[in-house]
């Protein structure tokens, strides 16, 4: 599955980034350079080889470890991932965890209470949410939580007058944690917040849409019948049978959503200045330096396959009827 | 129309009637293309609409003169949102029309024809979409340089593999059917069956997603300004509006609060009237 998927990805991802117009080794020579300059920085890229020479070389050093190097700071591609993509996958695990944690309660009781008024409450407040720009939406966190209240820093992901816990796992809540040092937890955690509420306001919303519906659906079967005849209490059969079943067509969305919340990171990113790979490929985008963005995207796709592949796991722990042989 | 299909819509328009949700959508949708339609030339400063700035009145507070106050070039804020609107729906749409029309086609070829066509198609429609679209809109918007034709050939070139998805399987579907082996015994070529049989057929799954995307399209249009690829000022574009305030806050907050609120609005009609829309097309989408 992988492996189809990162190769087809690849060559999509090469092919586009040579389609479109504009000369990324010119813009990177700079505008005093002469035409026998750029021509030696192309030779020294390998950008003057034939597109399929070029490809070749790309993907057999993405296989050994080698995703090339921005044409602008000449930086390697993975290295530079290595510093961003925890950066930006620490926030989509906090977003994630916000809207789960909120969503799934919040689609049940909708469900339990549906068509009256904390249903009506949590649809409407659903709806509004999905229509809310995250990057808005950030504005607007900033503006009471950070310029005006003052309880939070306004952006950023770590002071930069602090030495940051030694380098882990590359989450910096989770280093500090590792660390021992509860003061740097504080900072992380702080630093993190508004950022991840302000990207964990559309998956919310659709967790609670999903669950809301799923519930509705599970409530009309008849073993929960069967259930109420045999006396079980309303909240027992909701929390131990409905729940998980229900929970089922939410794994769906949760899977989808990192793949999005990876790819629109940059919207929240830009708002907190949070150096995670929406900026990095922001960039890189801007000078038109691609390798970088390929790298990205590429990237991307990795966690996303993998993130899927966790969830076809899971539906098997909620639902013995899909575990295969 | 026949009886029945004219029976159908108004028991749909009775539904659509009945939800109030989708009524408020349907309001807010037609006061926004009311305004795009008319608003630009009834706005009070249609001059920095144009580009025009006034130094002497930077940043004032909105007041009875100037609604939403005005901004760091002296232009009025009121008048620079009520512009945005057009700019705005016109991108949606025509990023969503692009999406539908070029999906469409590709849906429906590799629907009909099925095979090996069938099997290349698809593939690289799923290809298309793992890759991540912002990402990709930037890119391609960023390449091909600002303008907001350019912006929205960006944004269509990411969308379209969701119509192409949904229009395949309901070709599929179709194609079965007795009206279109009745059609195609009667010597009816592949263009009239597919045009004339199918595709009126399975209008209404692709109008639902029409409106259902209508709102996140017009997001992702302000999405691209906001990161500063897309439409450049002096267009005003909402996006690039509230990523220019984004230097002036707190102090200046309403250059940001009224182009911010405009897009939320849009969005949220437009996610409004799709729901309803889908509830009252598709009764079996219906809870």
């Amino acid at each position: 599955m992988i492996v189809p998927v990162l190769l087809g990805l690849s060559l999509l991802v090469f092919a586009i980034s040579h389609l479109l117009p504009g000369d990324p080794v010119a813009l990177a020579a700079g505008p005093q350079a002469t035409k026998t300059e750029i021509a030696a920085l192309a030779h020294e890229l390998g950008t003057d080889q034939p597109l399929p020479v070029q490809y070749w070389s790309y993907l057999t050093g993405l296989l050994s470890g080698d995703w090339g190097q921005s044409v602008l700071t000449r930086r390697p591609v993975l290295a530079d991932l290595r510093i961003y993509l925890p950066a930006t996958l620490e926030l989509v695990v906090a977003a994630m965890a916000l809207a789960i944690v909120i969503g799934i309660p919040a689609g049940l009781l909708s469900a339990v209470f549906v068509d009256r008024w904390p249903d009506y409450l949590s649809r409407i407040l659903s709806l509004g949410a999905i229509s809310m720009p995250r990057f808005f939406l950030g504005l607007l966190l900033q503006l009471g939580f950070a310029m005006q209240l003052g309880w939070l820093p306004l952006n950023g992901r770590y002071p930069i007058i602090e030495d940051p816990p030694p380098f882990v796992t590359g989450f910096l809540s989770l280093d500090a944690l590792l660390a021992g040092d509860p003061d740097a937890v504080w900072l992380a955690l702080t630093h993190l917040a508004l950022p991840a509420i302000a990207m964990s306001l559309s998956p919310l919303a659709t967790i609670t849409r999903m669950m809301r519906s799923a519930t509705i659906e599970v409530l009309q079967q008849d073993y929960v019948l069967t259930e109420r005849a045999l006396g079980l209490s309303r909240w027992l059969i909701i929390f131990k049978y409905v729940a998980k079943n229900a929970m089922s067509s939410s794994l769906t969305v949760i899977g989808l959503y990192v793949g999005w919340l990876l790819g629109g990171s940059v919207l929240v990113e830009t708002v907190f200045d949070w150096p995670g790979i929406g900026l990095y490929a922001t960039k890189a985008i801007v000078t038109q330096d691609f390798m970088p963005v390929m790298g990205v995207t590429l990237a991307i796709g990795v966690v996303f396959v993998l993130v899927n592949l966790v969830i076809d796991l899971l539906y098997g722990v909620l639902n013995p009827k899909v575990r295969l042989g | 129309m026949s009886g029945a299909r004219w029976l159908n819509l108004r028991r749909g328009f009775y539904r659509f009637r009945r939800s109030w949700l989708s009524m408020v959508g349907l309001v807010i949708v037609a006061a926004l293309v009311l305004v795009a339609l008319v608003g630009p030339a009834l706005v009070p400063h249609p001059e920095h609409v144009a580009g025009g700035i006034n130094t002497t009145a930077r940043f004032l507070t909105p007041s009875a003169s100037a609604w939403f106050g005005t901004n760091e070039l002296g232009q009025d804020v009121f008048s620079l949102t009520i512009a945005g609107s057009r700019v705005s729906l016109l991108a949606g749409i025509s990023v969503v029309v692009l999406a539908a029309g070029f999906g469409t086609l590709v849906g429906a070829v590799a629907g009909y024809y099925g095979g090996w066509l069938d099997e290349a198609l698809m593939r690289f429609t799923d290809l298309m979409l793992t890759l991540p679209s912002l990402i990709l809109a930037m890119a391609v918007a960023a390449a091909m340089g600002p303008g907001l034709g350019n912006t929205v050939f960006a944004i269509a070139l990411s969308w379209w593999p969701g119509f192409a998805r949904l229009v395949r399987g309901e070709v599929m579907a179709k194609k079965a059917d007795t009206f279109v082996i009745a059609a195609r015994a009667l010597g009816a070529g592949t263009p009239r069956i597919l045009g004339r049989h199918i595709l009126p057929n399975i209008a209404s799954p692709i109008i639902i997603k029409m409106s259902l995307d209508m709102g996140f399209a017009i997001l992702t249009v302000a999405s691209l300004g906001f990161v500063g690829i897309g439409v450049k000022p002096p267009t005003p574009e909402w996006g690039s509006l509230l990523s220019t305030a984004r230097g002036y806050l707190p102090d200046y907050w309403w250059t940001a609060i009224f182009p911010g609120s405009a897009i939320f609005l849009a969005v949220f009609g437009f996610n409004l009237l799709g729901d309803g829309l889908r509830d009252v097309l598709d009764p079996r989408a219906r809870r």
